[in-house]
């Protein structure tokens, strides 16, 4: 555990000195047990309860009968996870690449040295500090063709304009998405910008010195510089799609018909209101996995990445 | 160093002042607990609903008990709460419950008191109607308490749309009911204001189910374990029928809410609306007139099928002699003559006995008053028929025929693997 060392020698000097640093790790250790054990029984007993409950028949309350893997045939014969699972896709997708992109561009533009730069930065920033709830409902009354823009326009005479992807099914998740990346982009810009006001400014005179133009010194030497700021942006957006939920609540309630449902909701309606307990742990189960799946490479990356650093230091 | 000292101690007298304060809160409610306290979860939040809560509320205080109100908005919410507590061994003394078979799986789980010691004097047997007291009487035991008698069957319209419109007279049947709707539609209003969430489509398609389809059809459905039902010819008209419907729904239909739905019909911007008794408190709260500005009909013809669905509250098992005798009385005054009357007043229900005067009432409560004393309409809400997931599955397959350009034989094929679950 390469992580694990620091620990005690970042601790160590803001202790007073006059204390000897074995009683600070036992206090320490100490102070942790709550945590640990949260962790443990909050979750990681349930998770393993969650996958035990996947494979009982259980409906409104948790039994022990034992159906094998009925559960999970009969989720994936459902139309309404497949459909719930096409939207993660398509919401995962779609909502990283813009938001990063989006984020990206605007990190560039403040990097600019613009005036009024931290003006700006909250202003980006700013969707973030708004709930997903929040973010949903006002999208809803701004893209509803009875209340929002459509009828606005309308109102100012185009009389026919039309907007009204959040009402068909075949346009909906657009709409989602656009809420999506309204919210997460700034965070993406802090994020980045953060790694780009770490470049070296060295680097910066060298490429102008070469006369390298400066959209070709971001895309191939500074996007390079930051491929852990990037990958920890993706990773971050990829555990907020898999669990999108809120949003889509706000927005839509999954419709029109099934056309915006997503895994998350399908897991809490089973939970709740269809009591069948058994199908939503299955539900859960196969997300975890998908979750774990997509994180192990990432691990991998970064491990990789750690031990290259530390053979040049 | 020192100066930050102090801190911690201010922090922690605190804590322990705000802690003592909470045990001694507790401990009061768990000292008056001896006065025939009821905990009451229901999920009855809108304004004309708490309007009605409050009468109960204020029987129960009558007949000497203490009434602490945990109102929880949304159905699924309240019964998700109530069911952890109960799990969890720190249930309510009563709880609203839908009459459902979720109820049915909780009585399996043992979770629930039996209300017997006042049924059973009472004569419920008598008083109840019969789909309703088959509900509440499981294994030869009375298990809840029924409060009001609910059709979700009822078909709304706004006087002035539909006059405007040229419509004389009610539709008598579906194709008198095509007939108008065209003529509301040509008239430029919305024809049929719909909330477009799944299950407010599901009622749309059971009132459609019951008016073309009639009685037997409904109950062969819903009682269908190899779905051949679904694959007839009979079946397939409803589901064309139902599907027709949507060409006279706005634009702005999905996900709207359902009062929102009556909103329009009382601003007179729609003309129909298909949905529960509950929309009557909206009318009332608007303060509109039965009759005068808004028409109502349950069902097509005097002879339409009557759903009776209704709300009941459930007493959760508690060894406590206490909270059994607050249980009993909450039972007692729930089924009294003068509470069925001065809730269902409010709420826009029907009370679940046949045999008290509601006194003067409007002409859609006269309606319902009807309905409920001809045992020949009654039939048993779709809850009462099948468990959660069936219908829940159902409710997919509607919605999902409704929303997207699936044909009427593959909608036919997925309510039929539905009926087979």
């Amino acid at each position: 555990m390469p992580n694990a060392q620091p620990l005690p020698v970042a601790v160590r000097p803001a202790a007073p000195r006059a204390r000897p640093p074995r009683r600070v790790n036992v206090w320490l250790h100490v102070a942790l047990l709550p945590l640990a054990l949260t962790a443990l029984l909050a979750y990681l007993a349930s998770t393993v309860w969650t996958v035990a409950l996947s494979f009982t028949g259980s409906r409104m309350f948790p039994s022990s009968r034992f159906v094998g893997l009925a559960q999970y045939e009969r989720l994936f014969a459902s139309e309404r996870w497949s459909i719930a699972i096409d939207n993660l896709l398509f919401f995962a997708v779609f909502s990283i690449l813009l938001c990063t992109l989006v984020g990206f561009l605007l990190a560039v533009f403040i990097d600019q040295k613009i005036r009024a730069e931290s003006l700006f930065r909250s202003i980006f920033l700013y969707p973030f500090a708004l709930s997903m709830v929040v973010t949903g409902l006002v999208w809803q009354w701004v893209l509803n063709p009875e209340m929002g823009l459509q009828a606005a326009v309308r109102d100012w005479g185009w009389q026919s304009f039309t907007l009204d992807w959040i009402v068909s099914e075949d346009k909906v998740m657009y709409c989602v998405v656009l809420a999506g990346v309204w919210n997460g982009s700034g965070f993406m810009m802090a994020l980045l910008l953060a790694g780009l006001r770490g470049v070296d400014e060295e680097v910066w005179k060298a490429a102008r010195l070469d006369g390298i133009p400066v959209w070709r010194t971001y895309f191939s030497i500074v996007l390079p510089m930051l491929s852990g700021t990037v990958a920890t942006a993706l990773t971050l957006q990829l555990i907020g799609s898999i669990k999108v939920y809120d949003v889509v609540v706000a927005m839509t309630r999954g419709g029109p018909g099934l056309a915006s449902e997503v895994p998350a909701r399908f897991i809490m309606e089973n939970i709740g209101s269809r009591s069948n307990l058994g199908q939503a742990a299955a539900a859960s189960t196969v997300l975890l996995v998908t979750a774990v799946a997509l994180l192990v490479p990432y691990h991998y990356l970064r491990k990789h990445q750690a031990a290259k650093s530390g053979h040049g230091a | 160093m020192s100066s930050h000292r102090p801190r911690p101690r201010i922090a922690t007298a605190h804590a322990v002042a705000a802690l003592v304060l909470v045990l001694a809160g507790w401990l009061t409610i768990a000292g008056t607990a001896a006065a025939q306290t009821a905990e009451v979860i229901h999920w009855w939040t809108s304004k004309g609903e708490s309007a009605a809560v409050n009468e109960l509320a204020a029987a129960y205080r009558k007949a000497g008990g203490t009434w602490v109100d945990t109102a929880i908005a949304g159905g699924d919410n309240a019964r998700n709460l109530a069911l952890t507590r109960m799990a969890g061994g720190k249930p309510p003394t009563v709880t609203q419950f839908n009459a459902s078979l979720q109820f049915h799986e909780i009585i399996e789980e043992g979770l629930l008191n039996t209300i017997d010691a006042v049924a059973v004097p009472q004569g419920w047997d008598r008083l109840l109607p019969e789909p309703l007291r088959n509900f509440v009487k499981v294994g030869g035991h009375y298990w809840a308490v029924p409060v009001n008698i609910h059709n979700t069957n009822w078909f709304w319209y706004s006087k002035a749309v539909l006059a405007k419109a040229g419509v004389t007279a009610e539709p008598a049947n579906m194709d008198e009911f095509f007939v108008a709707l065209d003529k509301v539609k040509a008239s430029g209003a919305i024809a049929l204001s719909l909330g477009g969430q799944g299950w407010q489509e599901l009622m749309l398609f059971n009132a459609v189910l019951h008016a073309a389809g009639g009685q037997d059809l409904y109950r062969r459905f819903y009682t269908s374990a190899d779905g051949a039902v679904a694959l007839t010819p009979e079946f397939k008209k409803v589901l064309a029928d139902f599907k027709r419907l949507k060409n006279y729904v706005d634009r702005g239909s999905p996900n709207r809410d359902w009062n929102v739905a009556s909103a329009l019909i009382i601003a007179d911007k729609a003309g129909f609306q298909v949905m529960g008794d509950f929309v009557k408190a909206e009318f009332e709260a608007a303060r509109k007139v039965a009759g005068r500005d808004y028409g109502c009909f349950a069902g097509f013809g005097p002879k339409a099928p009557f759903v009776i669905d209704g709300d009941v509250f459930v007493f959760p098992k508690s060894p406590d002699p206490q909270v059994v005798r607050a249980q009993q009385l909450f039972a007692k005054v729930i089924m009294s003559k003068e509470a069925q009357v001065a809730f269902n007043r409010k709420k826009g229900s029907v009370p679940v006995r046949a045999d008290v005067d509601m006194g003067e009432v409007d002409l859609c409560t006269a309606l319902g008053l009807a309905g409920l004393r001809d045992p020949s309409r009654h039939v048993p809400s779709v809850e009462q028929m099948v468990a959660p997931e069936k219908n829940a599955a159902i409710g997919d397959a509607i919605t999902e025929f409704w929303n997207t350009r699936q044909t009427v034989d593959r909608a036919a094929r997925a309510l039929a693997a539905s009926l087979r679950m």
